[in-house]
Formats: C-alpha cells, sequence, structure tokens
C-alpha cells in the first residue's frame, strides 16, 4: 500500500472502499458516498481526542540529545518512548538508542521544561514526570512540543495536520485519523438524514515504537471516557433497530473494552482498556466499522476480522492494494458494514 | 445558558473588558480560561479570580498567530475540559492615533484583519466542530458600534468588526439545525485602554466602566438562549443618559 506523503486537499474525493460482510461482498466508493451508506437512525461514534504535541526534544544531562514520545497519561505521569539523536525523517525503526537513562535522570527541554525519569520500563520505554503541571505544563507542553512525525510524509507536520473536524480533547498520542477525512459538511448532511452523532474520548497512542518486539506489544492499555449522552444514544439506536457505527478502531476500543469491563453493558465514564479483537470476537456494541487503510499489521487486521471474515478482508484488500489505493494515516479509508446498497466490483463466495 | 460549570474561554483577558468577563464568569461559577499575549498581567487577571475562589486559567497566546490556535485550544481543553462559552474580545486597533484610510498602510490593514477577523474564525473553527459534537455552545463577538457607522479614521477596525458580525451570521444560517449559537454584542462605549488609545481627549468620567458592562454582558450571556442565533445586539442603548 502506498503511503500518502502530505494530507490532501479535497478530503471528499478520497477513496473509500467498502466492505459489506453480510452480502460478501466489496467495492470502490469515496468518501463524499458516506452520505447514502448508513441508515436513518444508525449511530455514528467518533473520538473526540485532539492530538497531543507528543515529541519533545530535549537533552539529558550529560547534553546528549533525546526525543521523547508521550504514549499515555498515567496521572501524574507519562509512559514515554525514547529515541537518540535524529529526526523524523529517519525511519522509527532506524533511529538511534536513546541516551542511557535511569531512576532520577533528569530530561530537560528548553529552558522551561524538566522531566525526571521514575521508571526505566525497557531501553525504549521509561515513566517520566514533569517538574509543572496546569497551567505552566501545558504551556510548556505546546510550547515546546509537535506532534509525532511520520518518515513517510515529506515535511514536518504542524499540529493542525493532524486534528480531526471535531478534535476536543487532547488525550491522543497520535491521530485518531479515521476522522480525519469526514468533513463537517458531510456529516451536517448525515445528521439531516436522521443519522446521529455521538463521540467517547480515546486515548489512540502510539503506531509504531522503532522496535520490532514492542511493536509486537501494541495497542498499549488506553485510557477512555465514555459520556452518559453516548450511552443514551447507543441504547436509543439498540432499541429502534438502528446500527453503531464506529469511525476508527479506537472508538471500538472504547465502546467494547467499556462493555467488556460491565458484563457487555456500554457504561457511563472513565476507563482504560487493554481489549483487543480478533476473529469471531464477541462485539457488544458496534456493528459497523469506518477506519483508514493501512499496512496487513497482525492487530489490524485481527481486529478487522472482528467485522468481517478473512478470505472477504484479503480479497477486498488485494483489490485495493491492485488499485493503487494509499495507506497511513492521511491515505484512504475503508468502511465495513452491512446492507451497502452500491454496485459490488466483486461478490465473493460465502 | 446556564453559566455555572459551565467551561468559558475570553481571548484579550489580560485588561479591559476581558479581564471584567473573566472574573464576573468566574464569580458566576464558570470555569474560565483567559486568554491573552502579556503574561505579567494575565496571570494577575488568574491570581486575583483564584483569591476570590473562581477557578481560573492563563493561557498565553496571541490570537492573530496561526500557529497559537490549537495550543490555545488544545490547553483550554486539557485545563477545564469542554468549552461552551467562546468569547472573541481579544482585538486590536491598528495604528493609533487612528490613520484616515488614505494614510492607512495595507500591511496595517492586514494586521488587523488578521487579529480580528482570521484569528477568531481559527479558533472558533477549533472549537465550533467540539461543539456541534456535544450540540451545545456559544460563541460570542464582541463587536462595535463602529461595525455599522462610518467612523472617519476608524476604517480598519470599523470593516473588521463588520467582517466578524457578518461570520458570526454565516455561522449561525449553517450551523441553524445544531444547538450551537452565535452572539453578536457591541458592549458601547468603554473607559479601557483601548479608548484611550483611539481618543486620548475624551471625557473618561462619562464613559461606562468595564466591570459594569461585563456584568450586563454576562446577563445577556445567560438569558441568551431566548435571542436568535446570529443576531447582534448593543449594551450602549441600554444605559441610562
Amino acid at each position: 500500500m502506498n503511503a500518502t506523503s502530505w494530507p490532501r486537499g479535497a478530503v471528499l474525493a478520497e477513496r473509500l472502499l467498502w466492505i459489506d460482510p453480510t452480502a460478501h461482498a466489496f467495492g470502490d466508493a469515496t468518501v463524499q458516498d458516506m452520505r447514502a451508506l448508513p441508515r436513518e437512525g444508525d449511530l455514528l461514534v467518533v473520538n473526540d481526542a485532539a492530538t497531543l504535541p507528543a515529541s519533545l526534544c530535549g537533552h539529558t544531562e550529560d547534553g546528549a540529545p533525546i526525543e521523547v514520545r508521550l504514549a499515555s497519561r498515567e496521572r501524574g505521569s507519562w509512559l514515554c518512548i525514547v529515541f537518540g539523536a535524529g529526526d523524523f525523517h529517519t525511519r522509527t525503526e532506524d533511529r538511534a538508542p536513546a541516551p542511557t537513562l535511569r531512576a532520577g535522570s533528569v530530561i530537560r527541554f528548553g529552558d522551561t521544561l524538566h522531566a525526571r525519569v521514575d521508571r526505566v520500563v525497557s531501553s525504549r520505554q521509561v515513566v517520566v514526570q514533569f517538574d509543572r503541571d496546569g497551567d505552566a505544563l501545558w504551556a510548556s507542553l505546546y510550547g515546546l512540543g509537535r506532534p509525532i512525525q511520520y518518515a513517510h510524509v515529506k515535511a514536518a507536520l504542524p499540529l493542525f495536520h493532524v486534528q480531526t473536524g471535531y478534535a476536543s480533547r487532547p488525550w491522543a498520542a497520535e491521530m485518531p485519523s479515521a476522522g480525519r477525512p469526514l468533513a463537517w459538511s458531510l456529516l451536517l448532511a448525515l445528521k439531516a438524514r436522521g443519522v446521529h452523532l455521538a463521540r467517547v474520548t480515546h486515548a489512540a497512542g502510539l503506531s509504531s515504537t522503532g522496535d520490532e518486539r514492542l511493536d509486537a506489544t501494541l495497542p498499549w492499555p488506553e485510557r477512555f471516557d465514555i459520556p452518559e449522552d453516548t450511552v443514551r444514544a447507543v441504547a436509543a439506536t439498540k432499541r429502534s433497530g438502528g446500527r453503531i457505527i464506529a469511525v476508527g478502531t479506537s472508538v471500538v476500543r472504547a465502546l467494547e473494552g467499556s462493555a467488556c469491563q460491565h458484563s457487555g453493558r456500554l457504561t457511563v465514564g472513565e476507563g482504560t482498556t487493554s481489549l483487543l479483537l480478533g476473529p469471531g470476537a464477541t462485539l457488544h456494541v458496534v456493528d459497523g466499522l469506518l477506519t483508514g487503510i493501512h499496512e496487513r499489521s497482525a492487530t489490524h487486521f485481527a481486529l478487522l476480522q472482528a467485522f468481517a471474515e478473512l478470505p472477504l478482508l484479503e480479497e477486498a484488500y488485494g483489490h485495493a492494494e491492485r488499485s493503487d489505493y494509499q495507506g497511513h494515516e492521511f491515505g484512504d479509508s475503508c468502511l465495513i458494514l452491512g446492507g451497502v446498497s452500491l454496485q459490488a466490483r466483486t461478490r465473493s463466495r460465502p | 445558558m446556564m453559566i455555572r460549570g459551565s467551561g468559558a474561554l475570553v481571548t484579550g483577558g489580560s485588561e479591559g473588558l476581558g479581564a471584567a468577563l473573566a472574573k464576573e464568569l468566574a464569580k458566576r461559577g464558570a470555569r474560565v480560561v483567559v486568554v491573552a499575549r502579556g503574561e505579567a498581567k494575565l496571570h494577575e487577571v488568574v491570581r486575583a479570580i483564584r483569591r476570590d475562589g473562581g477557578d481560573a486559567h492563563a493561557v498565553v497566546g496571541d490570537v492573530g498567530d496561526k500557529l497559537a490556535t490549537h495550543a490555545i485550544a488544545g490547553a483550554a481543553a486539557a485545563l477545564i475540559g469542554s468549552v461552551d462559552l467562546l468569547i472573541h474580545n481579544a482585538s486590536t486597533l491598528g495604528p493609533v492615533p487612528l490613520p484616515l484610510l488614505l494614510d492607512t498602510r495595507c500591511e496595517a490593514l492586514q494586521q488587523v484583519l488578521e487579529v480580528n477577523v482570521v484569528g477568531p474564525f481559527r479558533l472558533s473553527k477549533v472549537i465550533v466542530g467540539g461543539m456541534v459534537l456535544r450540540d451545545r455552545g456559544l460563541v460570542v463577538h464582541v463587536s462595535s458600534d463602529a461595525a455599522v457607522e462610518a467612523y472617519p479614521g476608524w476604517g480598519a477596525y470599523g470593516a473588521s468588526k463588520a467582517a466578524h458580525d457578518h461570520l458570526v451570521r454565516v455561522w449561525a444560517a449553517e450551523l441553524s439545525a445544531t444547538k450551537v449559537r452565535f452572539l453578536s454584542v457591541d458592549p458601547g462605549e468603554m473607559d479601557t485602554r483601548m479608548h484611550k488609545d483611539a481618543m486620548p481627549d475624551a471625557d473618561t468620567s462619562q464613559l461606562a466602566r468595564p466591570v459594569d458592562v461585563a456584568r450586563r454582558l454576562v446577563d445577556l450571556i445567560a438569558r441568551s438562549d431566548a435571542m436568535p442565533s446570529g443576531s447582534r445586539s448593543s449594551l450602549s442603548v441600554e444605559v441610562a443618559p
């Protein structure tokens, strides 16, 4: 899958691969066609997490350069991934290792912000605490931090290129990118058709650590928050026979993670989930998924198999690869939903 | 709207009407983020609010700086949760003494539009999406009678305020099917630094005090559910002669 090297202008014209697991069919569409695909009474659930300026460059006490990527927040401390000298032009997996850190090591960012290492988890993972909080911490993070960058993107991305149109709470280490192509004209058109909108906040974590062994452990436990309105909207949708369509795997994790922790019932409030979904998983809440087209990584493809069977996914993805679909954060999209009324490209055998 | 328990963001909050609005909103139980360029005065305002038991946070930022937009909105959300009330109060007069249009440098007009129109537009753009998702929120533009009347010397400022008033109307029209609302309010003449800059010789004893105007403006916000979204109102007409 080719990676898109810069955000494209016309999001509604981006391509949409649709996969209908009930009809065992798939086909080509554009994001604009999303207007017609959900049915009246369906509920689209988005992740309103804003992308953090999660990459901070600083120095250790010995003056060695270090890049710290905030992966997740654990009360007052942050779990981070660390790299040595270099920047995003080098692929994450080729980055120099971080200078040696110990509990108590201090990392300085600019003149104002310091972090103290609480705990060394591995040569790439540390838990740190900043020397400031509240107004001062957020001023420093936004003043010194940049969004996590990608080697396949041609220049440094400013924060505004890695936000969805409804980003609100700065919880995400990387952009919850499935919602990136959802222009408000599309969302308001869906609303006008009687498709409802709801939100969760899910602290989408890192997509890659640069270490194959660590990458195999992704995604790590992630924080989520389910608002009361959303629990009510999901219940009302289920009652009236509508379907719950998650925008992004982070939304699936939040909704199913919450349900799993409460005997199958979506429940109001914050939590942390390490739920991993795979083939044959029981979905308590979600019926359909809009997601980006990504590499066929084990975890992403396993999650898709909770929505559609492997042979259909393989066939649809093979078609997308042959048809030059673009992958990654700024790439094309994939909708897995039953009852798609578009002309199928291929109808595979059930 | 219900002020108590709401999250409010006020730009240009280090002095004048903005500082008074932040204090008034905090007094009525809002969680307030105050935005301004000047760090020292901004922290003074926040300290004063906290001393009185209010919930306030400082975000140092320049509304006219594109790259500051997400920093302001993101820090605000981290500090107070969702922003339910966004008050675009920051604005610049441009060069003073106020020049005639024939004497106005093009760059000066551009800078006034950047701070008074484009900057607030950017901030609205990143905050209103979340409001639509939550299906609640109010955006207030602190306007001016210079947006309506043609006062010599007030061309750049007046044009920027008229443009922002119009954006308010279009925001309201585009989001009329949602519960997110937009208002322009002309606060009337006040005894502020901006007024002194514009009219150094004016008799300030006749001018309204920002603290009184802030109280009336927050009263208006509290009962704004009855006002049509996109409408423009004036506080000055309510002033006793």
